[in-house]
Formats: C-alpha cells, structure tokens, sequence
C-alpha cells in the first residue's frame, strides 16, 4: 500500500475546513458551504468503506501502517488500524456527513464556523482510532476538546457556558493523568510505539499505577459513575449535531482506549481491577437507569441512557471473554448509531416546538407519523429488542458476563428490564396519549433531509441487528489475538 | 584581540547606545529616527552574535570573568529578537499616549545590554553588574508615562522591591565570596565541599534575588502592580525579555558551580515551581484586569520554566529553555492582541472588554483563541510540547509529585484562560475597535500565531538548536 490512506482520512477533513475558512461571511453562502462540507465528509465516508473493503480480516497484525519520523529519537507518526479501531472509523465517518446534513433547522447563525469546528472534530477523531503511538494518541485525544468546546460554547442552549467548562474541564483533569502515564511508559521502556510496546510488556509492579492513570482519563470520558455528570449537562445544552458527535463518537474513544490501552499494555493491572470496573459498570447501568427514568427531560434521559449503555461495554471489555468483547463493540457501533439517530429525533422536534420537555408532548402520533414510526424503531433499538443492533451487543455482553461472574451478570440483566421501562415510557409519553397541547397540531412531518438522516441510521440499525456477521467477522481475528496475548502475558507475568 | 572580537556584540551595542544618545540630544524631534536605528542596532547585534559566537564551543574571557558559549548565544540572540519585536509593536501605543521619546529605545538598549552581560557571566561581580544594568533601566521604563499615576507607583514599587532583593542577592554573593575566597564560578566549584552548608546559605540568598527577579512565589508581589501600572508596551518586554537573562543566570548559577549541591537546592526550586504554578494558576481565576491576568499567568509559566531547571540536568535545563522561547512567542501573540483593541485613543485592558470580540473581529479572536489555547497547553498548539518536554524531563528523574501538581494547575489555569475565550466567543458583541493598527503589529500577531498553530508540524527544529546547549 503506497497510498497513505490513514493520513488521508484524517486530513481531508481539515482540507475542507481550510475551504470553508476562506469562504466565510454573508448568509448566501450557507447553501454552498453547506455543501463544501457535507462533499468533504462523505468523501471521506466513501474512503473508509475502501479501507473497510480492502481490510484483510484474516489477521490481527496492524494493516495500512504509515510511519514518519516526528520528533527525532523520540516519537514518530505511526498510523495504522487492525480489526478493533477499523469499525470506529467506519462510524466516525458516517455519523458525520448526518451531522453536517442535520444542521439545516438547529444552526442558524455562524454556519461555516460550526462547519469548521465539526470537521476538525471529525480528523481528530479519527486520529484517535488510528494512531499508534502513545503521544499521538494523547494529541488526538486531547485536541478534539477544543472544537467540542467551542461548538457546546457558541451554538448551545441557556446553560451551554457552565456546561462547555464542565466538559472542558473534568475531561482535561482527567487526561492529564494520562500523560504522566504516558511520559513514564516511554521513561521506563524507551518508546510510545504501541506495537512495539505490544511485544516488550510493562514490568507488573509499575502496571497498577499506569492503569489507574489511563483510568482516570477514559473512566471521565466513558463516561463511568460517578464521574459521569458532564455529560447530561453537554448533552443538554448542546446544539443536536454536537450532541451526535458526542454521544456516537466521542465516548467510544473512551472504550475504544480500555481495549486497546488497559487490556493491550496492563494485562495483569486490568485483572487487579476488573472487580472495580464490574462493580462501577453495574452501578452505571443501575442507578444511570433508575435516573433516567425520573427525567423531565427527554435530551436528558437519552444521556443517562448512555451513560448506562456505556456501562455495558465497560462491563463487557473487562470480561476478557471473546463475546464479552465482541459484544462491547458491537454495543459502541449500535450505540453509535441508535442514540445518533435519538438524539436526532429529539432534535426534529425541538426545531418545531423549541421544548425538550416530554410533557410538551403527547398524543403526536397521528400528526406525525412517519416520525413516530422512526422513534419507535430507535427507540425499540436502545432497548435491545431482538433484531436490532443494540440486542446484538447487550446479548453478547451478557454471555460473556455469565462466563465471568454469574452475579454481576444478573445484575447487568435487571438493567435491560429497567432500560426498556424508560424507554418505553418515553415513547408512550411523547407519541401516544391524548392530544392536549394544540401547538402540536401544527407540527410538520420529517422533512426531506431529516427523512434521509433517519433513514440512513435505520438501516444499519436493523441490517447489523439480522445479520452481524459483517461486523463480527472484521473484529473476530483480533481479539481472540488479543485474548490470547493478554491470558500469556498474565501466565506468564509480564 | 580575539577576546575582544567575541565581546564584540556587547561593544557594538554600547557604543551604539552613547552614539543615539548623542544623537538624541542634538538633534530635535528625533524620537523616529532613533527608533528605527535601535532597531537597525538590535539586528545588527543579533547578527553578529550568530556570526561570532554561534560555532563557539565554550571560551572564557577577562580572567574567567565572562564565559562564551553556546548556551549564552542563543539566549543573547532570542533576547535581541525578542526586544527587536517588543520595540517594533509598541510604537503605535507609545504616539497615543504622547511618550513616543528618545529615551524608551535607548532605555530598552540600555536594559539589553544589562541582559547579556548577565547571560554572559561566570562571575559573581560581573553577574551583578548586568543585573543592576537592566534593572535600572527597567524602573525608569516602567514609569515611563509619567503623567499617570499608576506608572508612577509601578516603578516606585518595583524600584523599591527589587533594591531590597538586589541587596538580599550581594548578600549572599558575599557570603559565598566569604567561604570560597572568590566570586568566579569555575573556583566557587573547585572550592566547594569542606563549608557547605554554610556555603548553602549563600545560595539560598541568592535564589531568593533570583526568584525576585523572575518572578516567582513567594518573591512575586511586585509583578501584578507592575505589569499592570506599567505601560503596556513595557509590560510585554517585562513579561517577555528579563525573563530569558534571569533563567539563563538560574542555570548557569545553578548548574556551573553548585551542582554538585544539588540536594540542597532543589528542594528550593522545587517548591518555587510548585508554589509559583499553583498560585499563579489560582490567583488568575479572580482578576478582571488583563495586564493583571497576564502577571499571574506569567508567574505560572515560570513556575513551569523552573520545574525543568529543578531537575539537575541537561535535558531539564534544555527543555526550560524551550518552554521559555515559546512562552515569549506565545506573550508576544497575546500583547499583540492586547495592542489592538484600541478605540478612539484609548487602550482597553478589563476582561469584559474583550466581550463579543468574535463578532466584531473574527480573525483577532480567533488568533486570540489560539493564542489561549495554547497558553492552557492544549495539544496541538506549541504550548502543549513546551510543558511536554518539561514534564518528560521532570518524569525522567522520577519527580512525579512535581509533575503531577504541575499537571493538575494546568487543569486550574485553563479555567481563566477559557473564560477569557468565553467572553469572546460566548458573549453579547459591544462596540468595533478600531482595524487600522500598523504593518508591523499585524506581522507580529500573524507570525506568533502561524507559527503556534503549525508548530506540531516540525517539531524537531527547535530541539535541534535547544540540544547543543551543553554545560554539564
């Protein structure tokens, strides 16, 4: 492979972002620069699917690797994707030509601005899931606060100040720990290189302190309980194409970095705190549940649902078990997808009736009922009903949960239970009951442009939920490889 | 003569500063004209100091008294560019508040000067003499608009306070001077061992003169009444030029005669790193006053500076170097800004002035924001490496309680630096500034800026000419 195809993935954003810098200005220009981006953005969704194509999923060696020498002796720019991180940039890249698509009603001032901001966002997210190298990672990782922080800032709700610093700020208390990790892996064995690091190990007795530091950077931006209260707030406030971003990509990053970082590099760490993981995870998907069934709110229950679902993947990673794996993958791509398209859902009607309260709402289903349709389908999906992609990755997670402890497992179960309550009870109250509210009368049908973004999420929704094989069989080579790799390293104490 | 063709920068730039004054004397109305051939001067003196000294592996000079090498250089050249571009904004500013006058050129010469002789020291005398040099000069620049009285009692202030440390700081070359029978570096070191820990007080009164003169917690006070008393054109050279002689005088200080005493100072410098990052990330969080913010900000980033002097290394001691280039391009960005928001012959310097500045001014904000970000040391930006390399050299001698307070004010500070790009980009716009400032104050916020933003690009270049700095 001459082509570099990583980089291009990662730059042809920001080369559109430098388009639409010089194209700034008056309000004529918002068609065209509309246009620029969303041309930009599914360019790069067409790349990814030749890289997904051209993916050889036989193996679980690194593939489309790209190395250029950076800093001298120290870090290079080593880019790559293995069957893990291929499927995070497949969703990265599709979530968000939606996104750019979906700003049609919700951003009326500043435009390209915001054009800019979600197309940075979108090179370094997929720099996250394809750098391998520890610094790289961490720059990445970091630098796609300050978009998010600018699009929550500026194109937000009436609270977007407090909750823009609030996402600045804990995600960045909790980074910075990571870098000191960081630092001391290269300290103690002389490279970032995540491959190579993959092949020396870290010495055991250094491992529980690495792990805890990496922990404190994912455990915020997963988010696990009790540092999850960030993201209700940025969900809240944020404008709807922000809050897709945030909940379909930016918390994978989160559970992207424990498979790769806290499993890869602290094998024996990871199994010192598995019980810690499980026992927060369980909390997550409990108590996260109970709240968000008490919500007023619906942007805010759909967070709180996500910081439940999340608690499933936490769960499943650390089951070191293929399904438990697997499924947690599956989870983030299907989460991905389902609270994308309900996040946008709840954006369709804010745009009409400017409320995100459900008691606005009720009894809509017979003025809108291409949409009611829609909802129920996403709706149905985060609960896992069978047949879709969310039933995939919860079944999945909780078969590898049995394997590993019976009893985390039946508690991670009650939680699909109380899942389903809130969702349903959502659904009930904003699209069945009686027609009180007779502003909602006057409510429009999905448009062209919300039909399409809805559509396209529904499909994949109920493809991956029939038929997985696809994604599983991208996935499968590597982490058995990974199982394998950790259960040695473990035996044999490295 | 070879000796002296080494000094040969700081001749040139003494006779030059008689020759302006003279100049400036007898003939009238001569403010422009020495303005633009003390610019001529400070790059003719950068130049030769890359053509004479740059190759210079290490030469002493005059019994030992000055030292030539690679590490004084460099420093001598960024402070010459970096005075270059101090001198080259301020202009505009000085003409509105009708202090456009010969003297500020040659007062800023005059504290250069002051600067290399410190940079160049192996002696204690010598060290003082360039120290006293610039400060002099310094007092006088910061009451320079003398028509306000907060100039006034800016440089009353520091004139005071810096007297007192310049008088804490002989005392303890005295007492070293006392217990080794001499001021040169070179002896101090071979003399040390049978006194130390009476020579250990010496050192403590020197540091603290130091840290006055850096500003670093505890010896800070001074800083924020005078950076913010202080016209703002001399603010930026407070902010940016001193600071490169006085870390080059902590190195060499520390690194030439007093390494080996490495356990008893780096307990100090560890707690002026500490102290200066947490205080000057906390105290910031309250100001209103943007000279102010800068101070305490500027108190943080020295703290910063000094974690990676406090190592006792090379790689320590190279990455404060770079910490400091970058912070001085990342001050010069910030003033810049600072410069431009003019309306109608006024300056305005509170924080709500910026307000809605996105609005009005996209490209300033949008500088500005880079500008801040970078200053909160978020990647990619160049702020982000120069505390990289601080905290991988502070890791590497197994400093971690340094390196994670440290981290964690960085966490504190990026909270004032946000809500200064909250109230540009968050807030209700007010009224226009004026667009129509000088070539050179646009270059200068365009450079700082271009180079902050691509920096992670080639980030090898700078460590390639910090790694030739070798003094252990």
């Amino acid at each position: 492979m001459n082509f570099p195809i990583l980089s291009s993935l990662i730059l042809l954003p920001t080369v559109g972002a430098f388009f639409l810098f010089f194209t700034r200005g008056n309000k004529k220009n918002n068609f065209t620069v509309k246009y620029v981006a969303l041309f930009t953005s599914f360019v790069n969704f067409l790349l990814s699917i030749y890289l997904w194509i051209l993916f050889d999923q036989t193996t679980s060696e690194f593939q489309f690797v790209e190395q250029r020498i950076w800093i001298k002796d120290f870090i290079n720019y080593k880019v790559g994707v293995d069957g893990i991180s291929i499927l995070f940039i497949l969703l990265t890249t599709f979530i968000t030509p939606l996104c750019i698509l979906s700003v049609n009603n919700s951003i009326k001032e500043r435009l390209s601005e915001f054009l800019i901001a979600v197309l940075i966002m979108e090179s370094f997210m997929i720099g996250v899931f394809c750098s391998l190298d520890l610094v790289i990672f961490y720059l990445f990782f970091e630098a796609g606060l300050i978009p998010m922080f600018l699009i929550i800032g500026i194109w937000g709700g009436a609270r977007r100040v407090y909750s823009a610093f609030k996402f600045f700020l804990y995600t960045l208390l909790g980074s910075v720990l990571m870098l000191v990790a960081i630092i001391t892996i290269y300290w103690l064995t002389g490279t970032t290189d995540v491959i190579e690091l993959y092949s020396l190990g870290i010495e055991t007795k250094y491992q529980n302190l690495l792990w805890l530091a990496f922990f404190s950077s994912f455990a915020v931006k997963t988010p696990m309980w009790p540092v999850h209260t960030w993201l209700p707030d940025a969900h809240v406030e944020a404008p709807t194409a922000g809050s897709v971003l945030l909940a379909a990509i930016l918390l994978k990053m989160a559970g992207y970095g424990f498979i790769r970082f806290s499993l890869g590099l602290f094998p024996a760490a990871s199994e010192v705190f598995t019980p810690l993981i499980y026992t927060l995870s369980v909390i997550a998907i409990i108590f996260t549940s109970f709240i968000a069934l008490m919500q007023e709110d619906m942007k805010k229950l759909i967070a709180y649902s996500s910081v439940a679902h999340m608690g499933y993947v936490t769960l499943g990673i650390f089951t070191i078990q293929q399904q438990g794996i697997e499924g947690s993958i599956i989870q983030m791509i299907s989460h991905g997808l389902v609270s994308a398209a309900l996040f946008l859902c709840v954006g369709v009607v804010y745009d009409r009736m400017h409320s995100r309260l459900i008691d606005t709402y009720g009894g809509i289903v017979s003025i809108i009922p291409k949409y009611s349709v829609l909802f129920m389908l996403f709706t149905l999906a985060a609960l896992g009903l069978p047949g879709t992609s969310g039933f995939v990755g919860e079944f999945l997670i909780l078969m590898g949960a049995f394997k590993d402890n019976f009893l985390v497992a039946v508690i991670a179960s009650i939680g699909v239970i109380i899942g389903a309550a809130y969702m349903l009870w959502l659904y009930k109250r904003v699209i069945f009951g009686k027609l009180i509210n007779n502003d909602l009368k006057k409510m429009i049908d999905l448009n062209r442009s919300e039909s399409i973004i809805l559509t396209s999420l529904a499909i994949p929704t109920l493809f991956f939920g029939f038929y997985p094989d696809p994604l599983i069989n991208t996935i499968e080579v590597s982490i058995s490889d990974l199982i394998e790799t950790y259960n040695f390293r473990l035996a044999s104490k490295i | 003569m070879t000796n002296l063709q080494l000094v040969f920068p700081e001749i040139f730039l003494s006779l030059s500063i008689m020759f302006l004054l003279i100049l400036g004397v007898f003939k009238k109305n001569s403010s422009k004209i020495i303005q633009n051939l003390s610019l001529v001067v400070l790059l003719v003196t950068a130049v030769i100091t890359f053509n004479e000294t740059v190759g210079i592996k290490e030469v002493k000079l005059f019994n030992n008294s000055i030292i030539i090498d690679y590490l004084s250089s460099l420093m001598k050249i960024v402070t010459l560019l970096a005075t270059f571009l101090v001198l080259i904004i301020s202009s505009n500013y000085l003409r509105t508040f009708k202090i456009f006058k010969i003297e500020y050129p040659i007062l800023i010469l005059s504290s250069v000067l002051g600067m290399m002789i410190m940079i160049n020291s192996n002696d204690l005398i010598v060290f003082y003499m360039g120290l006293e040099l610039q400060s002099l000069a310094l007092y006088v620049l910061a009451t320079f608009n003398r028509d306000q009285i907060k100039s006034s009692e800016a440089g009353l202030k520091y004139f005071v306070l810096s007297a007192l440390s310049s008088g804490l700081l002989l005392y303890g070359c005295s007492l070293i001077y006392g217990f080794t029978g001499s001021t040169n570096f070179n002896v101090i070191a071979n003399q040390l061992g049978s006194s130390e820990y009476a020579i250990t007080f010496g050192i403590v009164f020197i540091l603290v003169g130091l840290a006055f003169k850096i500003s670093a917690v505890p010896f800070h006070m001074w800083a924020p009444d005078v950076y913010e008393g202080s016209p703002t054109s001399v603010t930026l050279f407070f902010t940016m030029v001193p600071k490169v002689a006085a870390l080059t005088v902590f190195i060499r200080f520390l690194y030439v005669p007093f390494l080996n005493l490495i356990d008893q100072w780096q307990m100090i410098l560890i707690f002026l790193s500490i102290a200066s990052m947490l205080f000057g990330a906390i105290a910031a969080i309250g100001q209103t006053n943007l000279k102010r913010l800068v101070a305490y900000s500027s108190i943080g980033h020295v703290g910063y500076a000094l974690a990676g002097v406090a190592t006792g290394t090379n790689e320590g001691m190279q990455s404060s170097v770079i910490y400091i280039i970058i912070y001085i391009l990342m001050n010069l960005g910030l003033f810049s800004c600072l410069l431009m928001m003019k309306r109608e012959n006024q300056y305005y310097e509170k924080i709500e002035d910026l307000s809605g500045l996105s609005k009005n001014h996209p490209m300033l904000a949008l500088s500005l924001m880079i500008i801040l970000f970078s200053l909160a040391g978020i990647p990619p930006l160049a702020g982000f490496f120069a505390k990289f390399y601080v905290f991988k050299s502070v890791i590497e001698q197994s400093m971690y309680f340094l390196a994670i307070v440290g981290l964690l004010s960085t966490v504190v500070a990026a909270f004032y630096y946000l809500r200064l790009i909250k109230i540009m980009y968050f807030d209700k716009e007010k009224e226009k500034y004026d667009t129509d400032h000088g070539l050179w104050l646009k270059f200068s916020l365009t450079f700082s800026t271009l180079l902050i933003l691509v920096y992670f690009i080639f980030p090898s270049q700078l460590i390639e000419v910090v790694s030739r700095i070798n003094i252990i």
